[in-house]
């Protein structure tokens, strides 16, 4: 008798374990449910359990399960139509510092969920819902750039009192002329001084003396990030508006953002909501004392005022009509720690024509308020009686930071006296009413509900038939070893469930067709060990030498013919995408689960199947 | 249950020029078809609109094809999914599909207004699907794919190199290409349409391809090895007869799980299905006629294989010269 060692058994049996607990929340579906987080996404007040309950228990709505997970609040219910009704309820009674989205929640009990256990998110292809691939026009984000100086630079020369000739862009290059070498050396000094992010030079075969200010390789590149930064910051916030649960907004490569947005039906309305506009203005503040208050209780506005409330504690607050600076003219906007004070700041850059009018407002308003207010348009959708959707435009304007003018500034200056996080809220908020690239829809799917319910069901069916086959084959082909290839096929089964579910990896229609495939390549391992045992017993090796040195000699064929699907299978992981990926995950994952139970599994089986028995043949 | 009851004794070498002369016809008229026939291409590389509808009961095309040309989508390619409620509309890719701004008003959704142009004489249709894939996207696509299949090519020759030696690798890019020339020239001969998912499918069913091979080869170096008096071309004979029940029954069993995908998997995974299975056919021929073909043709020996260092060892071991 062979000696087996001990710790593949355990081994085998920890892994399988671990593998089956991990995957046994796919088998618990899903509830119908209410998810609710903070527009901030801070955390949620001690006390929630006991408003949702009141804002449920005043519609006399039922729930199943009502607690958080993660920073969300999650309330199941025991059928869609309750599902609806409590979320107007809560959505009604808790206010707008929440999002409320609808979703289906995993029925996972809290035991499995404790341990970290969750069933595998479905692609959009199996739920139904929106994906949209965005691209940032960074040509345009490059030419606004270079049209901004080519406002800029000739400001600052005046400013500076040194006369330029002529002013052109060329390609993304701003070109100055002077009248003299010497004027354009001093230029050169002054603007090297001021705008490190250019990079400058003078053209050889120029016929009059001429300067050329280009856009800096890394000065190019934050441009365009920046362009990035700015929209993906204005799509998650229009998502979170959307109330979805669990959306997607994410960059992939250099100038592209992907949106999904699981269980949305109404393309439409996203692309509307995507593409509403924001922007902000820098407003002086009137301070007079108890003004905003009683304008706020009686309505009556003093004629060069408007009335607005802030964001953060809705206070009422009154703003001069005029606008110092907006939108268009921020060009930065970025979280910093003020040198000063060490505190964290966040920083502003204006163009010229915004800087100008800031340095005329400041200079005149030391000492004074100034507020910045964010105003979006947005489109609300409701449903009437009929189910038809009714789109209401409406702008929201609120002030989003209030703060004394200390000092003259113009281009460049400081918001100080945040918190880190506030200093974090306002830069996004400021980068999100800034003019933004423009961006274009370069692709874009919408699953059906129906189609995703078809999907799964097609799926289930092809995996349960090719599994049943296989089985029925096996067992009657190898006999009992074919069972222990039926047995290690469950298992492998078990081991991908379970690894796609720790690795959260979203199951799609080619993922499915990647588990189906790898039913009917993983018996292979065991069909060459089944075949290598029969060749050995054949060549007159004792049973229990036969089955060792099948197991033995088969193993290096296992490995070096798997090792080149996986080669195919990396290859598709690293250059494909979405739900190609998908299918690349779960091939890999079948490969190298199914060499482990094909190999440790069935061996282990065999070993203590015929332990200590006097076989005369095997029955293989 | 056995189908054979010893190892069969097939002189596959014997008929290896007249394979591979069947196979570079067969490969002619598949390029031919690739050349001038042309994949049918989906939506993913082509770029365009889809959407796909379904009706309450079932609807005659010309009907979606009048009610979509009053829409002003005379364009309009139309064709049954599936069963005969479920229609599928292609339409080209609109020009500016742009966020904000007047574009959005003039290209917001061609997938609503297609749905309106139909909802209006029938009620309950219901959207199953919209697709839209811009032309960069697609042209992206098609470079990724084609770069995905050399990448694949690249690695298998490496790893066969280094697991084995160059003529075996040869031997297994000779199989790849002809399968891959196989599959495709195949899907366009049916016309069966060539989205991700199919490439996925050619992709994996390259790996799965070159699995066979590698049975194959490894029992080629373990029999090169182990009975050093026969000739190689009986050696790779009789490596292949020894491998050939496991190769039916694989790919009886994966050809199972595939028509399984096939019959009940739907139209998502029609083609990934396809291309595999027709691949599997493929790449048992290759396996045994190109890939070992394409060795004996390269000339190999029982040298290549077998280490030099090997020699030095069992040299000395003779001479009673071992520590």
């Amino acid at each position: 008798m062979h000696p087996y060692p001990v710790w593949k058994t355990l081994s085998l049996i920890v892994v399988v374990l671990v593998a089956a607990f991990y995957a046994l929340p796919n088998l618990y579906g899903e509830a119908p449910a209410v998810q609710i987080g903070t527009v901030s996404g801070d955390a949620l007040p001690a006390d929630f359990a006991a408003q949702v309950d009141k804002a449920l228990a005043a519609d006399h709505i039922a729930y199943a399960s009502s607690r958080a997970e993660g920073k969300q609040w999650v309330v199941r219910f025991g059928d869609p139509e309750t599902q609806l009704k409590a979320a107007d309820a809560l959505k009604r009674e808790l206010g707008s510092g929440y999002i409320v989205a609808l979703n289906l929640a995993s029925k996972t009990p809290a035991w499995l969920a404790a341990i970290g256990a969750k069933p595998m998110p479905l692609g959009l292809d199996l739920r139904g819902g929106v994906h949209l691939l965005l691209q940032v026009d960074i040509d345009d984000a490059r030419k606004a750039a270079v049209q901004r100086y080519l406002n800029d630079l000739p400001t600052f020369l005046r400013r500076q009192d040194i006369h330029y000739s002529g002013r052109r862009a060329s390609g993304d290059a701003v070109v100055l002329e002077f009248a003299t070498p010497a004027l354009r050396d001093q230029a050169q000094k002054a603007i090297a001084g001021e705008y490190r992010e250019l990079a400058l030079s003078v053209p050889a075969n120029a016929a009059v003396p001429t300067l050329e200010a280009r856009l800096s390789d890394t000065e190019a590149r934050r441009i365009v990030d920046y362009a990035v930064q700015q929209n993906l910051i204005t799509l998650r916030n229009r998502v979170n508006e959307l109330g979805v649960a669990e959306p997607i907004v994410q960059r992939q490569g250099a100038d592209r953002i992907v949106v999904e947005l699981p269980g949305v039906q109404d393309p439409t309305h996203v692309k509307e909501l995507l593409g509403a506009t924001a922007t902000l203005e820098y407003r002086a503040v009137d301070e007079t004392p108890g003004a905003a208050e009683s304008a706020a209780q009686t309505g009556i506005v003093p004629p060069d005022d408007e009335l607005f409330y802030t964001r953060e504690g809705h206070r009422p607050i009154l703003l001069k009509r005029e606008v110092i600076a907006s939108g268009p003219q921020l060009v930065d906007a970025a979280p910093t720690v003020d040198p000063q004070s060490g505190t964290p700041a966040v920083s502003v850059t204006l163009d010229a024509t915004g800087a100008k009018k800031m340095f005329d407002f400041t200079s005149q308003n030391v000492g004074h308020l100034m507020a910045v207010l964010y105003k979006e348009t947005r489109i609300d959708t409701t449903y009437n009686a009929k189910g038809e959707a009714l789109r209401e435009r409406h702008d929201v304007a609120d002030v989003i930071s209030v703060a004394t003018v200390r000092e003259p500034f113009g281009k460049r200056f400081q918001t100080t006296g945040l918190t880190q996080k506030e200093a974090h809220d306002l830069s996004e908020l400021l980068k999100a009413g800034a003019l933004a690239a423009p961006i274009e829809i370069v692709e874009e799917r919408t699953i059906g509900p129906s189609l995703g319910a078809d999907n799964i069901r097609r799926g289930w069916h092809a995996a349960v038939a090719g599994f049943v086959l296989v089985v029925v084959f096996m067992a009657i082909y190898y006999n009992v070893f074919g069972l222990f290839a039926d047995v290690a096929l469950l298992l492998n089964v078990i081991l991908i469930v379970g690894a796609l579910s720790i690795l959260q990896a979203t199951l799609t229609m080619p993922g499915i067709a990647g588990i189906v495939l790898t039913l009917g390549m993983a018996v292979d391992a065991n069909v060459l060990i089944n075949e290598r045992i029969r060749e050995e017993l054949r060549l007159g090796l004792t049973p229990q030498t036969a089955m060792v040195a099948g197991y033995e000699r088969a193993f290096l064929t296992i490995a070096d013919s798997n090792v080149t699907t996986l080669i195919a299978a990396l290859v598709l992981y690293f250059l494909g995408k979405g739900p190609v990926q998908g299918f690349a995950v779960t091939l890999m994952i079948g490969i190298a689960s199914s060499m482990f139970t094909a190999i440790v599994g069935t061996r282990t089986l065999a070993h203590y199947v015929f332990r200590g028995r006097k076989l005369k043949d095997l029955p293989v | 249950m056995r189908i054979f009851s010893k190892v069969p004794n097939i002189d596959f070498m014997a008929q290896r020029k007249h394979a591979l002369m069947l196979s570079g016809v067969l490969s002619v008229i598949a390029l031919a078809l690739l050349v001038f026939r042309g994949l049918n291409f989906g939506i993913d590389f082509r770029g365009g609109v889809l959407v796909e509808v379904s009706y309450p009961q079932s609807v005659a095309l010309d009907e979606v094809r009048a009610e979509l040309k009053q829409g002003g989508y005379g364009d309009a390619v139309v064709q049954y999914f599936g069963g005969t409620s479920d229609v599928l509309i292609r339409l080209p890719a609109p020009k500016d599909e742009a966020v904000g701004g007047d574009a959005q008003k003039k290209t917001t959704a061609v997938s609503a207004r297609v749905l309106e142009t139909l909802g209006a004489k029938e009620k309950g249709i219901s959207l199953r699907r919209v697709e839209f894939v811009g032309p960069q996207v697609g042209q992206e696509l098609t470079q990724d794919g084609a770069i995905a299949l050399l990448a694949a090519f690249a690695g298998i020759f490496l790893y066969v190199m280094f697991r084995f030696e160059w003529k075996f690798s040869a031997g297994s890019i000779a199989a790849l290409t002809h399968d891959a020339i196989m599959t495709l020239g195949f899907l366009s001969l049916v016309r069966e349409e060539f989205d991700l998912t199919v490439l996925a499918g050619v992709l994996a069913m390259l790996g799965y391809s070159n699995n066979e091979t590698i049975v194959i080869f490894d029992r080629v170096r373990e029999n090169l090895i182990n009975l050093r008096k026969r000739p190689v071309l009986e050696i790779i004979n009789l490596s292949i007869n020894q491998t050939l029940l496991r190769s039916i029954i694989t790919h009886f069993t994966v050809l199972m799980v595939l028509s399984c995908l096939f019959f009940f998997g739907g139209k998502s995974v029609h083609g990934f299905a396809v291309a595999m299975m027709v691949g599997v056919v493929v790449a048992t021929y290759s396996s045994i006629y190109i890939s070992s073909g394409v060795t004996v043709l390269l000339n190999i020996k029982r040298e290549d294989l077998i280490p030099p260092e090997d020699h030095a060892l069992t040299g000395r071991s003779k001479d009673g010269a071992v520590v």
